[in-house]
């Protein structure tokens, strides 16, 4: 596989960029391998990366049902922070921040990663205590995150509306400037890009239907939609249907899957340059390289795999979405689509072992694990090959809704993204 | 929008006027452990299929009732009073 280079560009071009190869390859499944990572979103394949990169361990396959990306890692916003309120999750997210920081480079890849900063309005007295409490909290954690004062949110996102006549007045916001965005597709295609390069075995079209287990109760494989597939030990990365995947191996998860809507605008000209996030009127807006307004609603509140939502959430948001941002409200709006989410009650992952020896599980990112994929990667990986967390991850067992030692991230990730 | 047939108002009415108010049918456990306790306040079906569930008919009668419905085309197959079991579903 060549790698990306001015030289390599020059060369293809002169080629009229025919004589690229594959990216990754497309093997037939083996009868077994080491490690089985079930579900080839980004996070999957984050961490078949790093199991091979980091630990040597290559003979991995990723087993994904549709396409490799074509889960929530394509459905999603891109909005990338790691201004979480507790020790916990300020670590874990930023254990991603800080690995997103020097992924193109380490990838080889370009992920158009760019920290144009997140802002985060608060429109109300309690709001202002509770985003000053976020921003002590963060800076004790060494997270980046400022307060501003309405002029002051004004002059980083000119277009925002601080009239004091609106429904909900901006009052001040909260700023995370290493905060921002990435190309969503990008992320999955350069682990891949990595991971199979390493040896990893990424087999498409192959849905996981049931667990298997040896006689002591360890696992010993999966039955796939491509026959039966051996392994010591299998993780589940599977985002929406983790807790199906978790019920195969007789398991119930404190999982809820809901419908989370995002849209985006015509392209226009450069004219947004941060993310603007509000928790009041629900709402997020970004604008892409293209030039699109990319728009997130909320979370609906009945489980639903339906992958698409009502219109009337919609509505509010751009309700919303035209206050804030007056110049806004002659966009017209281009796509409109649906993902299916998986929440925990604390609003936090689950990244660890199981009670079955040889399973691990990644899931219940929800509204907001994108901005996770590098460090969850990494961490799943760690968790696997060690058959132990890291200690970052540690805090997000899957006992803890036994011991009641929850990770309450509600109010950070009540908006959803 | 989903149209919500109430049990209690006897009307079909747009979303909107409701809220999910979660899985249906849990029993709070007398005298729990911790793994009893687990179970009724984290653990759940999340059915991909048919599930029950509560809703609210906060801007209607202010009543909790009970519907079954298809999470995977969002239909609701139909709805119930609290309080009843679990009823036999309609053939289709
Ligand atoms: C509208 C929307 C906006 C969002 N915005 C943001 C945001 O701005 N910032 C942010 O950080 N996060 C955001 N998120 C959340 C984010 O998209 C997810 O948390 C993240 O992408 C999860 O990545 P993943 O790799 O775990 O899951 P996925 O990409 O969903 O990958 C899971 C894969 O598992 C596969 N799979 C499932 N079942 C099986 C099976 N039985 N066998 C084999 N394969 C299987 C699926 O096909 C899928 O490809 C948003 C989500 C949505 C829906
Ligand atoms: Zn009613």
């Amino acid at each position: 596989m060549t790698r990306f280079s001015f030289p390599s560009l020059v060369r293809h071009a002169f080629g009229g960029d025919k004589g690229w190869d594959q990216q990754w390859a497309k093997p037939e499944p083996k009868a077994s391998y080491d490690v089985i990572i079930i579900g080839a979103g980004g996070h999957g394949l984050a961490a078949a990366y790093y199991l091979a990169k980091e630990h040597n361990i290559t003979n991995v396959a990723v087993l994904e049902k549709g396409w490799l990306g074509g889960g929530n890692t394509a459905r999603n916003t891109t909005v990338i922070r790691s201004n979480y309120l507790y020790d916990e999750s300020a670590n874990l997210y930023n254990h991603a921040l800080c690995l997103w920081e020097g992924l193109s480079q380490e990838l080889n890849y370009n992920l158009m990663f760019s920290q144009r900063g997140v802002m985060m309005l608060a429109h109300s007295e309690h709001e202002v205590q509770l985003y000053k409490r976020h921003v002590h909290a963060n800076r004790l954690n060494g997270v980046d995150n400022e307060w501003l004062n309405v002029e002051q949110a004004k002059d980083f996102c000119p277009p925002l509306n601080i009239s004091p006549d609106v429904r909900y007045p901006v009052m001040g916001a909260a700023l995370q400037r290493r905060g921002g965005t990435a190309r969503h597709d990008g992320v999955a295609w350069g682990y891949a890009r990595g991971a199979s390069t390493r040896g990893v075995h990424i087999i498409e079209n192959c849905e996981v239907l049931g667990i298997n287990r040896h006689a002591d109760g360890s696992v010993s494989g999966v039955e796939t939609s491509r026959g039966t597939i051996g392994a010591s030990k299998i993780a589940i990365s599977a985002a929406a249907h983790s807790s199906q995947l978790m019920n195969m191996a007789g398991l119930d998860v404190p999982l809820e899957c809901f419908t989370l809507q995002a849209l985006v605008s015509e392209p226009v000209a450069p004219v947004f340059p941060c993310v603007i996030a509000s928790n009041t009127v629900h709402a997020y807006i970004s604008q892409s390289d293209k030039g699109e307004l990319v728009i997130g609603a909320g979370t609906e509140q009945y489980v639903s795999y339906a992958q698409r939502g009502p219109l009337h959430t919609v509505e509010h948001t751009l309700a919303a979405i035209c206050e804030m941002f007056p110049m806004f409200t002659r966009m017209k709006m281009l796509r409109n689509w649906g993902g299916c989410v998986d929440v925990t009650p604390d609003r936090s992952p689950i990244l660890g072992k199981t009670p079955i020896q040889g399973l691990y599980l990644n899931a219940g990112w929800g509204t907001g694990g994108f901005k996770a994929t590098p460090g969850a990667g990494h961490l799943l990986a760690h968790t696997i090959a060690k058959d132990a967390p890291h200690e970052i991850n540690a805090p997000f067992s899957l006992s803890r809704f036994q011991t009641g030692r929850l990770i309450d991230e509600a109010a950070a990730a009540a908006v959803a993204h | 929008m989903l149209l919500i047939d109430c049990p209690y108002c006897e009307q079909e009415r747009a979303e909107i006027e409701f809220t999910c108010s979660g899985e249906a049918h849990m029993q709070k456990p007398q005298n729990a452990d911790d793994a009893q306790w687990e179970k009724f306040l984290f653990l759940r079906a999340n059915t991909k299929g048919v599930h029950y569930e509560r809703w609210y008919h906060v801007h209607g009668c202010g009543r909790y009732f009970n519907a079954a419905r298809d999470t995977i085309s969002d239909k609701f197959l139909l709805t119930y009073k609290a309080g009843l079991p679990k009823p036999e579903l309609p053939n289709e």
